[in-house]
């Protein structure tokens, strides 16, 4: 089967999530990949919302983060508050999976402002659950679309931190788990390299270029010793994200893909 | 024990210009017709607390309502941005708002410290973040047992809550139910709590554990069915997904939202008579 970056982008992360690991969701790509995930090769992921819903089985993907069909199919939901001291912090969250605006060679995360705080160029929706997450969950994934105006050399605003300054930022921050451990994007994966933890090309997705993945970050990326070529979604992978697209559109009267 | 009123009657005895005020809801149970009626009842110079602001505090802001907000995340979830907010933020349009940030986690945590009467939340947050830089109430605390620095944020105790809920009694006892996000601790941490409710029950047949709002800890309850629109009541409404949508090129021109405001929340008397005409202009179409 024929398929696109998006789509390429949706089935490498959703790889990354091993089965029967408590994941701490983020609304959008993170909960599109997460569910796929839970479709395919991870039957047993817990898919945990800060709204409140644990062990959700969502059949169409969300709109919101407190949608009523992911407190319908969750094990149990809990207050928000109960979500980010319990289950967060209370140490319980293998992965954290997030969107960003912007990310930085550290795997650092803005989802405030562009430009200057209090004159900004362009003001975003804010932290969220983010910054927490990105602390406490024992891991984090980042998964964002690639390009020279998302993967930027410096970040205005650090919302949620990754590895820092990079080296051993996070141990002196005191933050209990070990931050992103990949990012995936419609063009390759990035994994942070010891000891910089700055994060460098792992895998190349089928049919992009070295030369695509430098003009469309920010920043001189810098490649492995060894690059893999992400392997192609398969069909099981491609027809299950079709059907939850297609499930999701028919359900929220939109264009699929928009999800 | 709290007194059944009628919404507009409740907002009038409750709420003072100036006052802190919480209208909260997770994305579920959005006190939005109780937001139309403080925008009716033209307060003014409120400090807005809210998690997750979205389209009524949009409106309330546009409206010229508020003063100050505190919030988590700002936005129009699953369409993009809130454009009053950012009008009053970039450009002060109608008026300068002050913002006050926090994280999520944050703002959770400071309404169990309100609705627990304590003066301030203890959470393991913000290391690595610039979120501390902008907002100076963000402080740390070292714990007196293992030294372990740990973020210090100020409880929300607000003058008073707003909350959509399921149903109530005809004493004023409310079940809620679904996603609760924040709703009990907000309720709690209030010196007034209004709660309006989709119906009035003579027996809440409330299952043990369940999430009840006793009677004595709340000031007033208001029949408002659909009031939670255009979020949802889980068992009795469902989210408007379109109504989300429809409101982005509403609110993104300042002419286009006064003519909404104008026409839809200060030229209907309450919210029965707003759902009657946005029922008919949807006709129309």
């Amino acid at each position: 089967m024929s398929y696109n970056t998006n789509e390429m982008m949706t089935v490498a992360a959703a790889r990354r999530l091993k089965n029967g690991s408590v994941c701490f969701v983020g609304i959008g790509l993170p909960s599109k990949a997460a569910n796929l995930a839970r479709l395919t090769s991870s039957p047993d992921v817990v898919l945990i919302y800060e709204s409140g819903p644990i062990g959700a089985k969502p059949t169409v993907l969300p709109l919101s983060i407190g949608d009523g069909e992911l407190a319908e199919t969750a094990d149990t939901v809990v207050p928000t508050g109960e979500i980010f001291r319990y289950w967060l912090q209370g140490g319980r969250i293998d992965v954290g999976f997030l969107g960003a605006a912007q990310v930085d060679r550290f795997g650092n995360i803005n989802t405030t402002v562009v430009g200057d705080y209090h004159h900004p160029k362009v003001r975003l929706p804010g932290a969220g659950g983010a910054p927490e997450i990105a602390g406490s969950a024992k891991s984090v994934l980042i998964i964002l679309k690639q390009s020279h105006r998302s993967f930027v050399d410096k970040l205005d605003f650090i919302t949620s931190v990754g590895h820092g300054e990079g080296g051993d930022s996070r141990q002196r921050l005191g933050l209990p788990g070990a931050g992103p451990v990949g990012i995936i994007t419609d063009l390759c994966i990035m994994e942070p390299q010891a000891p910089s933890h700055e994060f460098v090309v792992t895998s190349i997705h089928p049919g992009v270029t070295r030369e695509q993945i430098v003009a469309a970050t920010g920043w001189p990326i810098r490649f492995a010793e060894t690059v893999d070529t992400t392997p192609e979604p398969n069909d099981t992978e491609l027809t299950a994200l079709r059907d939850l697209e297609a499930r999701t559109a028919a359900a929220h009267g939109q264009t699929p893909g928009d999800a | 024990m709290a007194e059944i009123l009628s919404l507009h009657e409740a907002v009038k005895q409750f709420v003072n210009d100036g006052d802190t005020v919480a209208l909260e809801g997770f994305t579920h149970l959005i006190p939005t017709a109780a937001g139309h009626e403080i925008i009716r009842q033209n307060r003014k110079d409120l400090t807005l607390v809210r998690m997750t602001p979205d389209l009524i505090y949009d409106q309330l802001i546009g409206a010229g309502c508020a003063r100050r907000l505190v919030f988590s995340w700002g936005g129009n979830p699953g369409v993009g941005s809130l454009h009053r907010l950012r009008d009053a933020v970039e450009k002060q349009w109608p008026q300068a708002i002050e913002i006050e940030e926090h994280s999520h986690a944050d703002l959770a945590n400071a309404y169990v410290a309100g609705a627990s009467g304590l003066p301030f939340a203890v959470l393991r947050a913000y290391a690595g973040s610039d979120l501390p830089k902008v907002n100076p109430l963000i402080k740390t605390v070292t714990c007196p047992f293992t030294g372990e620095v740990l973020a210090a944020v100020p409880s929300v105790r607000p003058d008073v809550t707003v909350i959509h809920a399921q149903k109530a009694d005809r004493k004023g006892n409310v079940l809620l139910w679904g996603i609760l996000g924040v709703q009990k601790e907000a309720a709690l941490a209030a010196k007034r709590c209004i709660v309006t409710v989709e119906e009035i029950v003579d027996d809440l047949q409330a299952p043990m554990n369940s999430c009840v709002l006793p009677t004595w800890a709340l000031s007033a309850v208001c029949l408002v069915p659909g009031g939670s629109h255009p979020s949802y009541a889980h068992g009795y409404t469902e989210r408007d997904n379109v109504f989300y949508q429809a409101w982005d090129p509403i609110a993104r021109d300042r002419a286009t939202f006064t003519a909404w405001i104008d026409e839809y929340v200060r030229g209907t008397a309450d919210f029965e008579q707003y759902q009657a005409k946005l029922a008919s202009a949807a006709e129309a179409q």
